[in-house]
């Protein structure tokens, strides 16, 4: 193995990790500040993903496919929070759970009404298209460049509006104590669609963002879905900064332990079943980082006290 | 031929006078996936089935159609509940080779008939085979089979191969390394619905790969060649028809261009059947077929044919007629081996662009009157 694989493969690991706090970071949010569980999430990230294909199939733009998809999601997600969710937040998790895989279904069978059974076409546009050489020889999509850059700024655009806005001091307000900050006269109802709305929004700029070098298609929500409960469990629940580490540290422990387990393995086995196991291991591996992150802080790398 | 017009005028009289009809009707339970992720291929086979039954104008056929959402707890229910309340003769249908073991060896062990439109692991084709099991697809191993003989005929000598870590999956790069038994520039199991291969592909770049085989179905064939597209790398890809079938195509786009697949199907395969289907297809649903509609198409007239030598009742005369596949294939020559497999050509496809539409011609045959390995393990 060289240095070149390896920068190639952190890089990778990067633009999985920033994938995944988009996600990550709106369930995050709802969760902190609404205490709700929405599994219906991953289908905001399909809505998105399918916006931005019908639009980018209508107009050939890129942009406005994203545009669209924003919208698009934003829109669901306000939707889904006035229609349903705004009746769920008194009830207990297992209503909520049960509301929000529900709304899974919807979604999917409503989209595969709407689009087809078939998989949808988006692609990456020309300007981005293609690898391009960094420092040190290492060639690397452009595209995926771009991804992780979108990512940190839309991280650090997250920061700001958390820590600088009079939004942002609402939501914080929210998470630390929602009757009171109804009390004090905060239109929470208004706040919680505005929040759904974002987290909303941000899931679908990563399904449109990833649907351009993946599959659009039904059902495309729910393994991400997985990997940000996965995140948002490592990083403590209604933290962005732990939503942020958690979903880099998944996703370079998923990539670079899919690279060197199967090495590892090769050093004492025959190199089919050492790839066998080794990539068996590799996909238990993020769990296994979950479970070490549980028993030394319980709430999280940055949760607070529930 | 007289004594059989002259039986179907005693039916006739036996229907108008006691309406006593059912005992030549079969009855088909067909389960398939009708919803979710894998529904394009599903539907597909179904709409093929269907198309055969129509043409035929096959009014002695009654077809139920079910979903079972790709869960084999799910197919299980439905084929117990066609076979106890329904009371169908014939199973049909099922996509998934994990859905196929759940439901075929309860369905043949009750005496049914199950005729495979696609699934057919080798369990079923080796030490658990069973006479009132066809399949009319394939044996799961024969199209990566084909696709090693083909790198190997192409004198290729270092291809990289993948594939998601799942049985299928090691099927697939075990039958790829049978037929092409050379030096491998790397082997990697995937995980199963992963969709991001930045990784896999990073690798295959510092590999000395001079191809690159991948057996990848559905979304994540889309996502290896978008992004294999976009890496930079140029090397020849294989793989078989999966991932490059009419259904996901339009999907992948031009990042499909030129890519060598495996196939015993293709819309260009000259035969009258393969014109006629081809043309009546597009006809009735207004999209070009895949290579799963032809196997619902050809299962149906297969089914036909052994409706009109034999009646269902008796078991054993519906079983040789069956497996005697005197129909009009849109393959071409079928035939099954001894392990009620199919015996047939498997072609080297490429994948072309005609008009605005991404679809594949046939470039050669990788393999002729192909079986599989597993006919001596089978016993019968």
């Amino acid at each position: 193995m060289t240095a070149i694989l390896f920068i190639e493969q952190v890089l990778n690991g990067l633009q999985f990790g920033v994938m995944l706090f988009l996600m990550a970071a709106g369930l995050t949010l709802v969760f902190g500040v609404m205490g709700l569980i929405n599994l219906a999430h991953g289908s905001l990230y399909m809505v998105g993903a399918f916006a931005a294909a019908a639009v980018a199939g209508a107009t050939g733009s890129f942009l406005l496919a994203l545009a669209a998809a924003l919208a698009a999601s934003a829109a669901a997600g306000a939707l889904v929070e006035l229609l349903v969710i705004r009746r769920l937040y008194d009830r207990d998790h297992l209503d909520q759970v049960l509301a929000t895989f529900a709304l899974i279904l919807i979604f999917s069978e409503g989209t595969r009404w709407v689009f087809g059974s078939f998989p949808l076409f988006l692609d990456i546009p020309d300007y981005l298209s293609g690898p391009v050489t960094l420092p040190g020889g290492i060639e690397y999509p452009l595209y995926r460049l771009t991804i992780i850059l979108t990512g940190l700024i839309i991280a650090a655009g997250l920061f700001w509006l958390i820590s600088r806005t009079r939004l942002g001091v609402r939501i914080r307000a929210g998470e630390s104590d929602r009757q009171m900050i109804a009390a004090l006269g905060v239109d929470i109802s208004k706040l919680y669609t505005v929040v759904f709305a974002l987290g909303a929004a941000l899931a679908g700029l990563a399904g449109a963002m990833v649907g351009a070098i993946q599959s659009v298609q039904v059902g495309m929500g729910e393994p991400v879905l997985i990997l940000a409960f996965v995140v948002i469990v490592i990083g403590g629940i209604g933290s962005i900064k732990g939503a942020l580490i958690g979903a880099i540290l998944v996703g370079l422990t998923d990539t670079l332990g899919g690279l060197l387990l199967p090495e590892l393995f090769k050093l004492f086995m025959e190199a089919s079943a050492a790839s066998t196991t080794g990539s068996a291991l590799a996909s238990m591996l993020i769990y296994i980082l979950m479970a070490c992150v549980l028993i030394w802080k319980p709430q999280g790398l940055f949760g607070g006290q529930a | 031929m007289k004594m059989k017009t002259l039986f179907a005028a005693g039916c006739a009289a036996m229907l108008a006078t006691a309406g006593l009809a059912d005992d030549h009707k079969v009855k088909v339970g067909m389960i398939t996936t009708l919803s979710g992720g894998g529904a394009g291929l599903g539907i597909d086979s179904r709409d093929g089935f269907l198309l055969a039954a129509k043409l035929a104008g096959a009014d002695n056929l009654e077809i139920i159609v079910e979903d079972d959402q790709r869960k084999p707890d799910i197919a299980v229910q439905l084929a117990d509940e066609m076979i106890q309340s329904e009371k169908v003769d014939v199973l049909t249908g099922i996509v998934w080779s994990n859905l196929a073991m759940a439901v075929v060896p309860a369905a043949t062990a009750q005496g049914k008939f199950y005729l495979s439109t696609n699934a057919a692991p080798s369990m079923l084709a080796g030490k658990g085979c069973n006479p009132n099991y066809f399949s009319v697809s394939y044996q799961n191993d024969n199209l990566h089979e084909a696709a090693g003989a083909y790198v190997k005929n192409e004198g290729y000598s270092k291809p990289f191969i993948l594939a998601p870590n799942y049985p299928a999956g090691q099927d697939s790069l075990t039958g790829f390394k049978r037929l092409y038994g050379g030096e491998l520039a790397g082997e990697v199991y995937t995980k199963l619905g992963q969709t991001d291969y930045a990784a896999e592909l990073a690798q295959i770049r510092a590999s000395d790969a001079d191809s690159i085989f991948f057996f990848l179905p559905g979304g994540m064939g889309i996502s290896f060649l978008k992004q294999y597209a976009d890496s930079g790398l140029d090397l020849p890809v294989v793989g078989p028809a999966f991932s490059f079938d009419q259904g996901i195509l339009q999907a992948v786009g031009d990042a499909a261009m030129g890519v060598k697949n495996t196939s015993q199907w293709n819309k260009d395969i000259d035969n009258t059947a393969n014109a006629t289907f081809v043309k009546e297809f597009q006809a009735e649903y207004g999209r070009l077929p895949s290579l799963y509609a032809a196997q619902g198409y050809d299962t149906a007239n297969l089914l036909l044919s052994a409706m009109d030598k034999a009646d269902v009742s008796d078991a054993d005369a519906f079983r040789a007629a069956l497996k005697e596949a005197d129909f009009d294939s849109v393959r071409g020559d079928f035939a099954f081996a001894a392990n009620n497999h199919p015996v047939q050509d498997i072609y080297v496809r490429e994948v072309i662009k005609e008009g605005e539409v991404f679809t594949n011609k046939i470039i050669g045959t990788a393999l002729e009157d192909h079986a599989n390995v597993y006919v001596d393990e089978c016993e019968m």
